[in-house]
């Protein structure tokens, strides 16, 4: 009673590759995050993906969605727990603070202040730039019915929609590169 | 000194990551297939990041100039 032989490595079949996947020049990105630093990054690649002839897409789920709200807008109509989220998250992407050395406000200012001394491009500026370029931003409906937000209080932007899971993985099995931010 | 001849000069000194691309990317349509565009930074991530822009972009870095006040790139648009 020998047990079975141990397969040899060259008897092992390569995984077949799934069929007709050809995948695109294209950067499928998820902001999952609402701190200050993880969307500049974001948004940095984001444009240089863009300006580097990629066709860009995020897809802005949980805390991200805080960063896409209008601090101008005002809506009504919201029940008590969303009412309590919409005041305790973040009113847009100029509310958001650093994820280290926050400090009570004073490492977020530091750095801000630090940005335009160095005329690095700001939260603002990005976001124009990316419209500017075709980068499409997808909103996780989900997130938004979770934290309580409405469609009326998210910003402007050329190239915005409401969208579910299957639309991210849908997107992102094309793309030749992927990133969770 | 680079015997280049540009068609035109683009100035992005002073502009830090990622805006040296994202000019680069809006401007290259403004010369025709074959010209070249000098740029003028003071991003050192240019060196790198120009030549991987072009590649990308199916463009063309010809020369890189360091040593002055800024960098100097030559960039030739070919599609």
């Amino acid at each position: 009673m020998s047990a079975e032989p141990a397969r040899k490595l060259e008897e092992t079949a390569p995984a077949p590759k799934p069929a007709g996947v050809v995948l695109e020049n294209k950067l499928s990105m998820v902001v999952f995050s609402g701190d200050l630093d993880k969307l500049l990054a974001a948004m940095i690649i984001a444009t240089g993906a863009a300006a580097m002839g990629m066709k860009v897409v995020m897809f802005f789920t949980f805390w991200g969605t805080a960063a896409l709200r209008d601090a101008k807008k005002k809506v009504g109509g919201k029940d008590f727990m969303s009412k309590m989220f919409g005041w305790m998250l973040p009113k847009g992407r100029n509310a958001l603070k650093l994820s280290q050395m926050h400090m009570g406000g004073m490492g977020t200012a530091m750095l801000k202040s630090l940005m335009k001394k160095k005329n690095a491009p700001t939260l603002d500026q990005l976001f124009d730039i990316a419209a500017q370029l075709g980068v499409e931003i997808k909103v996780c409906e989900m997130s938004m019915d979770l934290m309580g937000f409405k469609h009326e209080e998210i910003i402007d932007y050329p190239n915005i929609d409401y969208v579910g899971v299957a639309t991210f993985l849908a997107n992102s099995g094309k793309s030749s590169n992927q990133l969770f931010i | 000194m680079s015997d280049i001849n540009a068609a035109k000069v683009l100035d992005l000194k002073g502009l830090p990551c990622p805006m040296p691309v994202v000019k680069m990317s809006q401007e290259i349509g403004s010369v025709n297939v074959g010209e070249v565009i000098e740029v003028h930074t003071t991003d050192p991530g240019s060196l790198s990041d120009f030549p991987a822009w072009a590649e990308t972009s199916g463009n063309e870095v010809l020369d890189t100039e360091q040593g002055g006040e800024f960098i100097k790139i030559f960039v030739k648009r070919n599609n």
